[in-house]
């Protein structure tokens, strides 16, 4: 089925990768458009011994960093090196491969699994990192993501994402499940279950709560819920709608929108639920808040000139009024998330009746399209900017996808069924 | 704030046992006869006896949704009436209050639409006040494109998804 989808691309190769977990029967595909030139060749040897495990650990290394479209595989068949005297380094230098992975699983007699990994570079014949890792054998699929994260750093020198989780809305039938997953979409968890519709959930900056929108009483009231104790209050439940949670950098405030006063309008609010405080003044409708990192700026959606677009207004309430319109083109352009340094932020575009992922630079106004698809929603930055998290619709179901932030490579996560929405991606783990 | 809101639930039913409405008969045309004091009279089920005049399907009030064109939050006219009837009926009923749901079809931001369905809502809520309802009486809510009335796409189920609808609290 993607083959077809994507065949109308234009004049780009396509390479379509099928990878099948050990473990779980669900299908990942990644499809990659672009020449790819630029992507680091990389050959990742199947660990010694990983066959014996419940979870491959390579596999799952290999689809992550395939998922970040920066890495082309290279294939190791017939040469399975697992310690650097065994590497011929002509013969992946011929493969292509400017870096080698290689490693060795360890069965330990207390039931846990020692991963041993180095990552080669070819040119120089020399270790570039390398890691032991003991992991219960339960948590084969974490420790796999560490090393891809590992892998990612020594490669690329930037910060890698595979060890954090997303949130998302998992529909299924007339219930409605909050779920914390990895960033693959593995080791989905409910943290709560309802028979009412849940929408935007927003992760606290420490990655220990999530705040979301709830129906159950009749109405759109935001919670906060801790991940750990599952312990949860309202922290917006004044007359009229309470949504569009979101944390300020400090975890100290949520920006909210209330329509008590008058339209849909943002305010702060204490996250025990005090010091409510008026941000946004307009007669229209101003929605969809998200802080910039710096805790300076809130980017959200309004439509005081005439149709929805992405403005910008500092926090300090004497400038609020004071928003600047970031977006100009086309007559519709919702749902704002800044990226982590700040500089540019993913939102949805509608051109020629498709809602689209897109990114604008903050200081340009450059503007490009990410993404082809009819009805993508709620896109969501990697806490390294590299990648766009965001709902999209296939056969009529939600799924969640994930493109890079070149636009060059997209993946979807169809790990469950059911029609998933709302993606929001967390922060980055306390030990990165 | 549910104590709050008991407290005032109380001030008010005693200032409405004090006080003797005293319908405008030409008024009350659409809401049938003048059953304004019989809010405070329980009927055996322990609800208030107005709500079988709301739910009497021979009556207006028995109609509880407003449905709007494409993009739009006026209360078109073929509206006006039902919104009147339900305006009067809780002026003349202080106890009575409404939650007013507006409902969106489901193109586009779940977040933006829920503030394209409060618009719906607040127009109802509008009308409501300016004919005589209290601003105690009615909460304007909406629930976006969460709660579809029809599913599908095409204009169909949307133009069935575009609407406020009016729920008693109590009901």
């Amino acid at each position: 089925m993607p083959i077809s989808r994507f065949k109308s691309f234009r004049g780009t190769a396509i390479l379509l990768l099928w990878l099948i977990s050990a473990t779980v029967f669900a299908q990942l595909n990644i499809e990659i458009f672009g020449g790819g030139a630029s992507r680091i060749p990389v050959a990742i040897v199947p660990f010694a011994d990983e066959g014996r495990l419940s979870q491959s650990i390579t596999p799952v290394i290999s689809a992550d960093l395939t998922r970040t479209g920066l890495f082309r595989l290279i294939d190791p068949a017939g040469s399975t090196p697992h310690a650097p005297v065994e590497v011929v380094y002509s013969d992946w230098a011929n493969r292509g491969a400017n870096a080698l992975v290689i490693g060795r699983v360890i069965h330990l007699s207390s039931g846990q699994v020692e991963i041993q990994f180095r990552v080669m570079d070819v040119a120089t014949k020399s270790q570039l990192t390398g890691l032991s890792l003991t992991v219960p054998a339960t948590q084969l699929r974490t420790a796999a993501h560490r090393i891809a994260d590992v892998i990612y750093e020594a490669l690329t020198g930037d910060v890698g994402v595979f060890s954090t989780r997303i949130a998302y809305v998992l529909k299924r039938g007339n219930k409605y499940a909050l779920q914390v997953a990895d960033a693959d979409g593995y080791n989905a968890q409910s943290i709560i279950e309802y028979t009412e519709p849940i929408i935007s959930p927003a992760w606290s900056p420490d990655g220990n709560q999530l705040a979301y929108v709830s129906f159950e009483d009749k109405k759109p009231v935001v919670y906060v819920q801790a991940l750990t104790t599952r312990e949860r209050r309202a922290v917006a439940s004044f007359k009229g709608s309470n949504s569009a949670p979101a944390w300020s950098p400090d975890g100290k405030k949520l920006a909210v929108v209330l329509t008590g006063q008058g339209g849909s309008q943002i305010f702060l609010v204490n996250v025990d639920g005090s010091g409510l405080q008026r941000l946004s003044k307009s007669p229209g409708i101003d929605t969809e808040p998200s802080f910039s990192p710096d805790g300076r700026y809130i980017l959200f959606t309004s439509d005081r000139g005439g149709s929805p677009q992405i403005y910008r207004m500092p926090i300090t309430s004497s400038e609020s009024s004071n928003a600047e319109r970031l977006t100009f083109e086309g007559n519709y352009n919702v749902s704002p998330d800044y990226s982590q340094d700040g500089k540019s932020f993913t939102f949805i575009h509608r051109h020629n009746g498709q809602f689209n992922v897109a990114v604008q630079e903050i200081g340009s106004r450059q503007m490009q399209i990410l993404t082809s698809s009819k009805f993508d929603e709620s896109p969501s930055f990697a806490p390294n900017g590299k990648m766009i998290l965001y709902a999209t619709e296939i056969n009529g179901h939600g799924i969640l996808s994930a493109v890079s932030r070149d636009g060059q490579t997209r993946q979807h996560l169809t790990v469950q069924t059911g029609d998933i929405r709302e993606p929001a991606w967390g922060p980055l783990p306390k030990w990165k | 704030m549910k104590k709050l809101l008991s407290i005032a639930m109380i001030v008010l039913l005693s200032a409405c046992a004090s006080q003797t409405t005293q319908p405008d008969g030409d008024e009350m045309a659409g809401t049938g006869d003048g059953m304004s004091g019989s809010e405070l009279m329980g009927s055996e089920s322990g609800r208030p006896s107005y709500f079988n005049q709301l739910n009497d399907p021979s009556n207006i009030l028995s109609q509880r949704s407003v449905y709007y064109d494409y993009d739009s939050y006026t209360v078109k006219g073929e509206y006006r009436e039902l919104v009147l009837a339900h305006a009067r009926f809780l002026r003349d009923n202080p106890s009575a209050s409404v939650i007013l749901q507006g409902n969106t079809d489901d193109r586009g931001s779940r977040e933006y639409n829920l503030a394209l369905g409060q618009r719906r809502a607040d127009s109802v809520r509008n009308m409501m006040t300016l004919a005589g309802a209290r601003d105690v009486q009615i909460e304007s809510v909406s629930l976006g494109e969460e709660k579809p009335r029809a599913y599908g796409s095409g204009e169909t189920a949307w133009s069935q998804n575009r609407r406020t609808d009016i729920v008693y609290r109590g009901e």
